[in-house]
């Protein structure tokens, strides 16, 4: 189970958090500029799944802060955690 | 077919020599340095395309490299059911014929599976769930496919360790849906099976060979692997790696649109025949048989966020067997014996890729969840293609061209997983 560091409740284990997907850039600034190739790519392509996934996680059970973490894919270990909110 | 045929009076024979002169089922091989075919991968999936690329397309020189050892991956990692209840057009008719494929494979490679078509029963508890099963339904009968709603009383008479959901829980349970096609089997037989009905049409077998990243030439077509042997050429490759995909393929420079994932399964000590049906409980997400030897095989969700781990969480544990002691009480006193996970390759839309890549005799059989009961048919379909260059009219969706349009064949939410 992981341990997810919430910048306002401390450490909490995994039970308190959904996970909230791959932390891509904002899907509406994409758009706009993107072309089909890199429209395709963002949805599609998760070049994220190498050894270090960044991610988001939502504290729902808790406080309801978006939390970005950076997760080691194969040892799970967490690195750098980081608020963020969702745009 | 080039091999020792196994028969009541073989095992008689065998048995008055003390099974001293029983062959090897496969055999060992130095790799050569090149082949006509490789495929990377000695799981379900890999064997079956090797099988059927020698038996049906003539197919030969052909080789299979294993990291591990046959069946070590997730054809040994499931939970062993199969079944044709699916959404999409053009997923039923292919995993009906997988499904029928699987209950001739005992004759036809001539090893018993231990094929034992037991039937599903979906246990529904909230209407949602059930409006979406009837919609599954009716499409499934366009297709020849079976699939039925059955009342609470059916459901509580044909499945009597159901003491839980009463009326008056918490979910109480609506309905059932039976799925008559529905079938397990035993997985080491299935990869053992075709590896010797492989072998015995020529085809090699190397175990503890890793392909350590696919070998490209100047012209963007693949020309081998780079393994500890050295280079193994081939003009055609085939990656059957399951949660391993994207990132051999990625040696290649090919992005796939693949997410892997971790799922998991345990069994519990074996009881005395409890449940004769499998068992799917979709609102609680959790799913289980019980093996012939009388473990109750259970799966749940999968780990959330990707993972190259093969381990299980306490949480994921914990939420599997709360929702199954919520419908099954009695089951809290049995005690757990293993549990296992493995790396499932996810595509947006959860239906499979079995296609060539945009470099060239690089072939990808990918995206299986549940892909164990695909076994044949993907293997068959894989193998034309490999042979023809032309796709089996039954996985002719399964393609990469389809994510250029975003035409999904949209499986997401039709199992347990995902």
């Amino acid at each position: 189970m992981l341990i997810i560091e919430c910048p306002f409740c401390g450490s909490r284990d995994e039970r308190e958090f959904d996970y909230g997907g791959l932390a891509k850039p904002p899907r509406g600034r994409i758009a706009e500029v993107a072309s089909d190739r890199e429209w395709l790519d963002y949805l599609l392509i998760a070049e994220e799944q190498g050894e270090i996934a960044e991610e988001y996680w939502w504290h729902v059970r808790g406080c309801g802060e978006w939390i970005k973490i950076r997760r080691n894919t194969l040892t799970h270990d967490i690195e750098s955690p980081e608020g963020a909110s969702r745009s | 077919m080039n091999m020792d045929r196994y028969s009541f009076w073989t095992l008689a024979r065998n048995a008055v020599s003390g099974h001293r002169k029983l062959r090897p089922a496969w055999r060992r091989h130095q790799p050569k340095s090149k082949y006509d075919v490789l495929i990377v991968g000695a799981g379900g999936h890999g064997l079956a395309t090797a099988y059927y690329l020698a038996s049906r397309f003539g197919g030969r020189n052909i080789a299979v490299l294993e990291r591990g050892w046959v069946g070590g991956g997730n054809v040994a990692r499931n939970t062993v059911t199969v079944r044709s209840n699916y959404l999409r057009d053009e997923s039923i008719p292919f995993f009906a014929r997988s499904v029928r494929m699987f209950g001739e494979l005992s004759r036809e490679l001539n090893y018993n599976l231990m094929h034992s078509r037991r039937t599903m029963i979906d246990i529904v508890q909230t209407s949602p769930k059930l409006r979406e099963l009837k919609r599954r339904m009716k499409i499934m009968d366009m297709h020849g496919s079976s699939y039925e709603e059955i009342s609470v009383s059916e459901v509580r008479r044909r499945i009597p360790a159901l003491t839980g959901a009463r009326e008056g829980s918490r979910l109480p349970i609506i309905a059932g849906m039976v799925h008559k096609d529905a079938a397990v089997n035993r997985h080491d037989a299935v990869a053992w099976a075709y590896a010797r009905a492989a072998d015995s049409l020529g085809v090699e077998i190397h175990q503890n060979t890793e392909v350590t990243s696919l070998v490209v030439d100047s012209s963007g077509r693949i020309s081998g692997v780079e393994t500890k042997f050295g280079t193994i050429s081939a003009r055609k490759v085939a990656l059957a790696v399951s949660g391993h995909t994207f990132m051999l393929a990625r040696t290649a420079g090919l992005g796939l649109p693949l997410r892997t994932f971790n799922l998991t399964a345990f069994v519990s000590e074996p009881i005395k025949p409890v449940v004769d049906v499998v068992v799917n409980c979709p609102d609680l997400g959790c799913y289980f048989s019980q093996t012939a030897r009388g473990e109750l095989i259970i799966g749940g969700h999968p780990d959330p966020g990707l993972s190259y781990r093969r381990d299980i969480k306490q949480n994921v544990f914990e939420g599997t067997v709360s929702g199954l002691l919520e419908l099954f009480p009695s089951f809290g006193r049995l005690k757990l014996l293993r549990q296992w996970g493995g790396h499932l390759d996810i595509a947006p839309d959860g239906s499979p890729i079995i296609d060539r890549t945009s470099v060239g005799g690089l072939f990808v059989t990918a995206g299986w969840w549940g892909g164990y009961k695909a076994i044949p048919a993907g293997g068959l379909c894989l193998a034309k293609l490999i042979a023809t260059g032309e796709h089996h009219r039954l996985a002719s969706s399964f393609t990469l061209a389809r994510f250029d349009r975003l035409d999904y064949i949209m499986e997401a939410g039709t199992t347990t997983v995902v």
